[in-house]
């Protein structure tokens, strides 16, 4: 038996840590903090799909991605100038018309309902054409690493509607609001905790519902579970699905901290980060996805601000370490709180006398 | 449409198709054997283009193209042992923790050739035998792109061959065929294993001497055919030599009959499209192995 009150009581703990944030941490340690916690719900995707299904996409970066630039393009189109019919960027390359898949956007509700959906519809669509002919285990991680390349290589070269390298960035006013003032990254801030907190309550339920075990029982024994009469195709497509869902919402919140979405955020290498986030804080672990991706992003930011170079030596070490040391990353190091089951003295029969 | 620019086009897509079979024979052989992908065969690549150009400047002349393959092969063959022994025969049973492995490999690696040779990259001068071209009818066939299907050709025959007649060919092929069996008739499959990777990085070595031919060589040369050399291994099928040339050739040939039509980047999305539809009617790739397994 798991203790459920003390690990509610850690939670809560935590989570009110994190909520008081803004009250001790430096506008910048806040910020970054904000943009971590943001990029926690791409690996905590990965922990659905990875440690719990079993399938290892290297491709997260393109539903981050399909999410950032889904924000992004509302973000550019409610910041023009009146007048302004399109972003400068398209002006430069003598765009003629704003293009209709750019001017949907322009409504709130659909820039909001693009940002989860459209990572969705694409991961459910790929995973379909993938899944449903068992394509999986190193197939899959290599085709979906050929999709974030081709995504980023897309963006690279349609500069004039994506706005190529540079990406999209330079925000103005978020529903009526100005991104730029010192209240609104407090409300970002702890909008995205609310986001991540909520993920991780249903990323939880999701795990532990039947759907869960038929998760866990795909990855462990793919066979079997046909053997038993599932079809374990839907099963793998709902977990892509919703790993695409979390990492198009992450992509979103990222741009919004970090007022930028770009092709370097979402190509091959960054992809595969994504993976180490997870990996670091314990793959089946959603509260370790957490964690992995804090530690590891700010150790990145606090490494590469004093020795650019070194990280990369960092990185890989970290890549090598983890499975070969502790595959079960952080999450494997906390002891688990189990109460034993209590062992009363058996009772011996008296013999009757 | 000019008939001679489409022919160029086809000439063009055969000897991308080479340099893709070069950098996925090596993918491919261990792939079938072992069934793990090496993240860091790229970098294998790469080293094998700064191997060239150490050895061209050490040995002028128009030999030096050739002491620097044999050079290639022995350090790319040298890395691939150390990389087996180290790090992959580790995690045997874990095909995917050994993708994340070799990808930390394959960061030191290009980031400890960025420290050393920088990162703008070197060019390699090709000797005066391979510039030029041949002309044949209205084509113009560059002499070095001949040269690099003359020795994807001949690494192929030579693979087959040793495949084919020597013992450790035919201890590679019981250890292929069927593990367990070979290894309870005392066949050594770790030592296969070692043997083939070591084999295949060793080749990935060449193909980096082949590719330093074309253009600079830069910390990321390696990564930049890597992913699509990824693409041939899936769409070859499991290991197969046969099979994984056909699939480069296909790629090869796709990528660039598609950029008569569109730019490099769209011809990227309609490579992967196509290997993605080649899937839906072939799953297990090109060349197939007959198997009663469920899982293979």
């Amino acid at each position: 038996m798991t203790l459920p009150p003390l690990k509610a009581a850690f939670g809560l703990l935590v989570l009110a840590a994190f909520a008081a944030a803004p009250f001790f941490l430096s506008s910048y340690d806040l910020s970054l903090t904000g943009r971590f916690l943001a990029l926690s719900l791409t690996a905590m995707g990965l922990v659905l799909l990875w440690g719990e299904g079993g399938v290892l996409s290297l491709g997260q970066g393109v539903f981050f991605g399909l999410g950032g630039y889904a924000l992004a393009m509302h973000l550019k189109l409610v910041g023009l100038e009146t007048g302004e019919v399109m972003p400068d960027f398209m002006v430069w390359s003598n765009v003629k018309a704003l293009p209709w898949w750019w001017a949907i956007f322009k409504n709130p509700l659909v820039a909001a309902a693009g940002v989860v959906l459209v990572p969705a519809a694409t991961a459910a669509g790929f995973g379909w054409l993938v899944f449903r002919r068992r394509i999986g285990g190193v197939y899959f991680a290599l085709i979906t690493q050929a999709l974030a390349l081709a995504f980023a290589t897309l963006l690279i070269s349609q500069q004039a509607f994506t706005g190529g390298f540079n990406g999209l960035t330079n925000y103005k006013t978020l529903f009526g609001f100005n991104v730029n003032r010192e209240g609104f990254s407090h409300a970002i801030y702890w909008a995205t905790l609310a986001v991540v907190a909520l993920a991780f309550l249903g990323g939880a339920a999701l795990l532990k519902s039947r759907f869960g075990k038929l998760l866990r029982a795909t990855r462990d024994n793919t066979n079997r579970v046909r053997f038993l009469g599932y079809d374990p195709t839907p099963i793998k497509i709902v977990a892509f699905t919703v790993a695409g869902m979390l990492a198009g919402l992450s992509g979103a919140l990222f741009a919004l901290h970090a007022g930028v979405i770009s092709p370097a955020l979402v190509g091959v290498v960054p992809s595969i980060e994504m993976v180490v986030w997870a990996a670091v804080g314990g793959r089946a672990s959603l509260g370790g996805a957490i964690a992995g991706a804090l530690l590891v992003n700010f150790a990145k930011d606090k490494i590469s601000s004093v020795l650019p170079e070194f990280w990369l030596y960092v990185l890989g070490l970290i890549f090598i370490l983890v499975v070969t040391v502790m595959p079960k990353g952080l999450a494997g190091m906390v002891p688990e709180f189990r109460l034993k089951p209590l062992r009363l003295p058996r009772r011996t029969p008296k013999a009757a006398t | 449409m000019d008939p001679a620019f489409l022919l160029g086009q086809v000439f063009n897509g055969l000897s991308v198709g080479s340099i893709y079979i070069l950098a996925a024979l090596g993918l491919a052989l261990s792939f079938g054997l072992m069934r793990v992908i090496n993240m860091a065969h790229g970098e294998i690549v790469m080293l094998g283009g700064y191997v060239a150009y150490l050895t061209i400047k050490a040995v002028p002349g128009p030999l030096g193209i050739l002491a620097a393959m044999v050079a290639a092969f022995v350090v790319g063959g040298a890395l691939g042992a150390l990389l087996e022994t180290t790090i992959v025969s580790r995690l045997a049973d874990r095909p995917l923790d050994t993708l994340l492995a070799t990808w930390g490999v394959s960061l030191i690696v290009q980031q400890g050739a960025r420290d050393i040779f920088g990162a703008t990259g070197v060019s390699v001068t090709a000797p005066p035998w391979l510039e030029g071209a041949v002309n044949i009818g209205p084509m113009t066939l560059p002499m070095s792109r001949l040269f690099i299907m003359l020795v994807a050709a001949l690494s192929l025959t030579a693979l087959a061959v040793l495949m084919k007649t020597s013992r450790i060919g035919l201890l590679v092929r019981a250890a292929n065929q069927d593990r367990p069996t070979a290894s309870a008739m005392g066949v050594s499959v770790r030592g296969v294993d070692l043997f083939v990777f070591a084999l295949g990085s060793a080749v990935a070595g060449v193909a980096g001497v082949v590719l330093a031919l074309l253009g600079p060589v830069t910390p990321t040369v390696g990564q930049s055919y890597i992913v699509t050399a990824f693409l041939v291994v899936i769409l070859g099928g499991l290991g197969s030599i046969t099979g994984t040339t056909i699939a480069a050739i296909l790629i090869g040939l796709v990528s660039a009959l598609a950029q008569v039509f569109t730019d490099v980047s769209f011809a990227q999305v309609i490579t992967l499209l196509f290997v993605i539809a080649f899937l839906q009617f072939r799953p297990q790739g090109v060349v197939a192995i007959r198997s009663r397994a469920l899982d293979d």
